[in-house]
């Protein structure tokens, strides 16, 4: 028995270190081959700044739209029975099925030069795909899920019984959303920010449809890591997705923290509730 | 608040019951009212584009860009290296859900923690770094090319990426079926003179084999989509390498977005045809849990 779990743990390990160890390092090993301080300069770089810059932008307004929203949502799908929740449920959920190029492409149906509103806007002079609006919705797409569908499964967890004591002990929304929701749900709400952030950071394919790819305004960091891997600035593109690894790392660390502080695991990937 | 629970008073009770049992609860006709906005303004009209927009040139235009043999090709590749991928995650999945759960070892926080990187990583770090570790000079690539086997730049380097990026689904979906399965009714199999094999096989496979195939769905449908980790690593070769995102991105270089739109559907409808089937069986394994 006891030999075997060795043997077990050994493939596991083998196989963490194959799937999981070796990419990451080799991120830190390219990025520093030519010594930390070329790595830095390459960050210094204008367009590499413009796309650091402009993937904070990003971050900085899709985050707290889809934050508001996906308390509004988890409040409504956690705390009511009603019919056709199941259904609200799936379609909350329904961006994490759709391939990021569709998700980008969705926008280029709608805002594209050839797309329902294209002609319109034209007209009107306003610039929504290939800047930083369409980048702006695509991200607000594929990072639609994350928040609701961390608190949902807590919320209903926790039941209605403390909102209706405080409603019966006459409570207003507010305080009461406050002063008894927001306690008990808090550190889990960061963490969905957290994840929210993580994968708004990162994201490639649906922004790389609506970008328009150019260097210096339209380009996130993901993006300005694809024009600098093509141009064979190999170093300067590990130095860039270093920095988007370390921020993964960070992401996992703070994960793990949360879910010692919530005492349970919050389930990025696995099956939806 | 007050104004969505005064409608919903003068509504009739009985229709009211119909939609909803009663609550004291406030704040639910504005956060539905929120939701449905947000969900139809992000998602929901998006998405009415891709399902309408592929009939502009009528059914013939339609059949005409899915019958293309490089398209063909495209969604071939990626569904098939997708079912590969998720299929040669099950066993891996597996026993790294197994030790996680069962074996106390040292580091296992750590391996615990390392599980949900292919989530966090951005696609593109995971495509570069992925392209590097199986390329010709690479740590992995250049004995794996002495052995006369090249993965980058081939299907084989698409399967790896998909490898990567679809382990955390099954891990993570296996996981908790495993913790809450009671190890008194493995007890009971060795003292009624099973050996571990057989304990293995007939009694906690069957109770993780509707939690397997969700993760493997799950794995199957990101794989089907993947872009980022895949787009470097996979060679582009038209009929050979090509996957099915990035005929939506030739198309669209082409100013074809009926045609895009097209592949776009098609992808999307597989992706909800694998996670539907996925439900089916996990029913089928598990009728209880239905």
């Amino acid at each position: 028995m006891k030999t075997r779990s060795w043997f077990l743990v050994g493939a596991a390990l083998l196989v963490t270190a194959i799937v999981l160890v070796l990419p990451l390092l080799i991120v830190f090993v390219e990025a520093l081959r030519r010594g930390a301080g070329v790595a830095l300069a390459s960050l210094a770089d204008p367009d590499a700044v413009a796309a650091i810059r402009l993937t904070f932008v990003v971050v900085a307004i899709a985050v707290p739209i889809n934050t508001v929203f996906g308390i509004a949502a988890a409040w409504c799908v956690a705390k009511f029975r009603f019919r056709g929740r199941g259904l609200l449920l799936v379609l909350i959920e329904l961006p994490l099925s759709v391939s990021p190029v569709v998700a980008g492409l969705v926008w280029l149906l709608l805002f594209g030069a050839q797309g329902w509103f294209g002609p319109t806007l034209s007209n009107g002079d306003i610039q929504i795909v290939f800047a930083l609006p369409g980048i702006v919705l695509a991200t607000l797409f594929v990072t639609f899920p994350y928040v609701a569908r961390t608190l949902v499964p807590l919320m209903q967890e926790q039941g209605t019984e403390p909102e209706e004591a405080a409603i019966l002990l006459g409570a207003g929304f507010w305080s009461l959303f406050r002063r008894v929701t927001l306690p008990d749900i808090g550190w889990a709400l960061l963490s969905g920010v957290l994840i929210c952030t993580a994968r708004a950071l990162g994201e490639f394919g649906a922004v790389s449809l609506v970008s328009g790819h150019i260097p210096g305004l339209t380009e996130t960091m993901p993006l300005h890591i694809e024009t600098l891997y093509n141009g064979y600035q190999t170093a300067a593109a590990f130095a860039m997705a270093a920095l988007l690894a370390a921020m993964a790392l960070l992401t996992l660390g703070a994960k793990a923290l949360l879910e010692w502080r919530i005492g349970r695991t919050l389930n990025v990937a696995g099956a939806f509730t | 608040m007050s104004a969505a629970s005064l409608t919903a008073g003068a509504t009739p009770r009985s229709r009211l019951r119909w939609f909803m049992p009663a609550t004291a609860l406030p704040g639910f006709g504005v956060s539905l009212t929120l939701t449905l906005l947000w969900l139809s303004l992000i998602v929901l009209i998006p998405l009415a584009a891709l399902v309408l927009r592929p009939w502009e040139h009528g059914w013939h235009a339609v059949w005409l860009v899915l019958s293309d043999p490089r398209v063909l090709a495209a969604l071939r590749l990626s569904f098939g290296t997708a079912a590969a991928a998720a299929l040669l995650n099950v066993p891996l999945g597996l026993l790294l859900a197994w030790v996680l759960v069962r074996v106390p070892f040292p580091g296992r926080r750590l391996v615990d923690g390392l599980i949900d990187l292919p989530f966090a990583l951005p696609t593109a770090v995971a495509g570069i770094t992925l392209t590097t570790l199986y390329g010709p000079n690479g740590w992995l690539g250049a004995p794996l090319g002495q052995l006369g086997l090249k993965v980058a730049y081939t299907p084989l380097g698409i399967l790896m990426a998909l490898i990567f990026v679809g382990l955390p689904f099954v891990v993570r979906t296996v996981e908790p079926v495993l913790r809450d399965l009671p190890t008194d009714v493995e007890q009971a199999a060795a003292t009624l003179g099973a050996t571990s094999g057989q304990t293995f096989w007939r009694v906690i496979l069957p109770a993780l084999t509707a939690s397997l195939v969700t993760g493997a769905g799950l794995a199957f449908a990101r794989g089907v989509g993947e872009y980022g980790s895949v787009i470097f690593i996979a060679g582009n070769l038209p009929m050979v390498s090509e996957i099915a995102p990035l005929m939506i991105v030739i198309k669209l270089q082409q100013y074809d977005y009926a045609g895009a739109a097209a592949i776009g559907l098609i992808m999307l409808l597989g992706a909800a045809a694998i996670l539907l089937l996925a439900a089916a069986a996990r029913r089928a394994w598990q009728p209880d849990a239905a």
